[in-house]
């Protein structure tokens, strides 16, 4: 068995543009969230969301490689360029290795209903042109991504709702840990636009704290009101240990664990024992004592009864005196849906990297439930040598990840 | 619509949303390469000709197409016939 390394990652998301202005955004707890006018306009619940700015990549991809992207794959883009420059993966790398591209996306709304809008109105599929079958597939990120960087390696887009991200670096692990690659592209990303969330909206989920948006996505509180959405892409490289040590590659972290379970319940409402059976198994792979864990990236989104339970599926395992910091970067960011399992392990690894812990913030009366657990409100000093990311999705897909420093 | 006002909105797309160099664009040298066009591009190049001057063009008419100024002659064509039928509709 192969051990696998982390050795390169990039990001896009509210928090910045890149891993330098994400890092700052982390440390100074500072939020991504406001208002988008236009869902004002179309009736929503709630109009907040995570904001960040439209990709312009006319100057870095020429026109064929471009029409097929939609936002999801944009972002997607500019998240694997900074990890694969980060990698040190150059064109003569690409051009003479077998690479593997496994990412998260669960939905191309956006794309789907521009096409279909227009076919509407102009009753001709022809003048969809060439590029909206491309945007309109789920598949569209791997698809695109893997044209314009040549991957020749496994290639396949993993749907798993807001578990999609963290299921695509745990899939990457296993193929990398079984020797059928030596290195996967990973990752997971977000359209970030009324037509991908209104659906959502419907379902009363979405916090309504408009009157303030930055303080309105509120993990493990008690006066929490539901989730803020969010997006953008964020991507890690994966690398089997020794191809990462035979090219010279800068290691990052090791992945260790990779805990998975289903609910098997209600379609949405989440439960304690599923989490739970995925926190367990991951630690069991790991062969370590819930002690060993100095950082709990939590998938707390801020709804009422999801922070409850996974308070409770955590508290039973890891509750107590040393009980280690617990924080869900979501008060900043929102909830980065099928990005969010890949950009919160980047977010872990920034803070593994510079030994910090990013603060919860807007924790202001911390919900019952999670009075057991240690949740810092402001950024604490602290060396973290292991840590889990938890991330759970619609239909009960649950997924953990244990990520912790190479010796 | 003059024929130089034609070639000035088709040079005008192809600098545009097909990126080509205004320097490429000479009478007599080969659309097809110049534009390095793949089979999908002859999809989106029916879009923005349907979408500038309001006529659907087929796979059949690019054939005997080669060089820019076949292709302005060819737009050029079906644009009066386009603008004639509109005519007598009307």
């Amino acid at each position: 068995m192969n051990r696998v390394v982390i050795t390169g990652m990039g990001i896009y998301s509210c928090l910045g543009k890149n891993l330098e202005e994400v890092k700052k955004s982390l440390y100074a707890g500072k939020s991504g969230i406001g208002v988008d006018p236009i869902r004002i306009s179309l009736g929503f619940r709630s109009a907040l969301t995570g904001l960040l700015p439209e990709p312009n990549l006319k100057k870095m991809l020429k026109r064929r490689m471009r029409i097929g992207m939609g936002q999801e794959s944009q972002y997607a883009y500019l998240a694997t360029l900074e990890a694969l420059e980060m990698a040190k993966v150059d064109d003569h790398y690409l051009d003479n290795n077998t690479i593997g591209l496994l990412y998260g996306n669960d939905s191309t709304a956006k794309s789907v209903i521009e096409g279909i809008d227009r076919l509407r109105e102009v009753k001709d599929t022809t003048l969809l042109g060439s590029g909206n079958i491309f945007k309109s597939m789920n598949s569209t990120i791997t698809m695109n991504l893997s044209t314009i960087f040549r991957f020749k390696g496994i290639n396949f887009t993993i749907s798993a709702a807001c578990a999609s991200g963290s299921h695509s670096i745990g899939l990457g692990y296993m193929f990398i840990k079984q020797g059928l690659q030596k290195m996967i592209v990973c990752g997971g990303a977000q359209e970030v636009n009324a037509n991908g969330m209104g659906s959502f909206d419907g379902l009363g989920a979405f916090s309504i704290k408009m009157d303030d948006p930055t303080k309105a996505s509120k993990p493990f509180d008690a006066n929490r009101d539901g989730l803020v959405p969010s997006g953008g892409g964020a991507t890690v490289v994966l690398e089997s240990y020794d191809s990462a040590i035979s090219r010279g590659a800068n290691i990052l972290g090791e992945v260790i664990s990779y805990g998975f379970s289903s609910n098997g319940l209600h379609i949405s409402q989440p439960s304690v024992e599923g989490p739970t059976r995925s926190l367990q198994m991951a630690l069991d792979l790991a062969k370590i004592n819930p002690s060993e864990i100095d950082y709990i990236n939590a998938h707390a989104t801020s709804t009422p009864l999801g922070d409850k339970h996974e308070a409770m599926a955590i508290s039973s395992i890891f509750g107590g005196d040393n009980c280690p910091y617990v924080s869900s970067t979501k008060s900043m960011t929102g909830h980065e849906c099928w990005m969010a399992g890949a950009s919160e392990v980047v977010y872990s690894l920034l803070m593994m990297q510079n030994s910090f812990v990013a603060p919860n913030i807007n924790l202001t009366e911390v919900a019952e439930e999670a009075k057991p657990l240690n949740i810092p409100t402001e950024a604490k000093k602290h060396n973290i040598n292991t840590f889990l990311s938890n991330s759970f999705g619609f239909g009960g897909t649950n997924s953990s990840l244990i990520i912790r420093k190479t010796n | 619509m003059t024929r130089e006002q034609i070639i000035k909105t088709v040079n005008a797309f192809l600098i545009d949303e097909f990126e080509v160099d205004p320097d490429d664009i000479i009478m007599e040298e080969n659309l097809h390469e110049t534009l390095d066009l793949d089979s999908l591009d002859y999809v989106d190049l029916v879009v923005v000709i349907q979408n500038h001057f309001g006529f659907k063009l087929t796979a059949e008419d690019f054939q005997g197409v080669n060089s820019f100024e076949e292709f302005y002659n060819m737009i050029e064509e079906h644009l009066h016939k386009f603008t004639k039928e509109n005519a007598k509709l009307n």
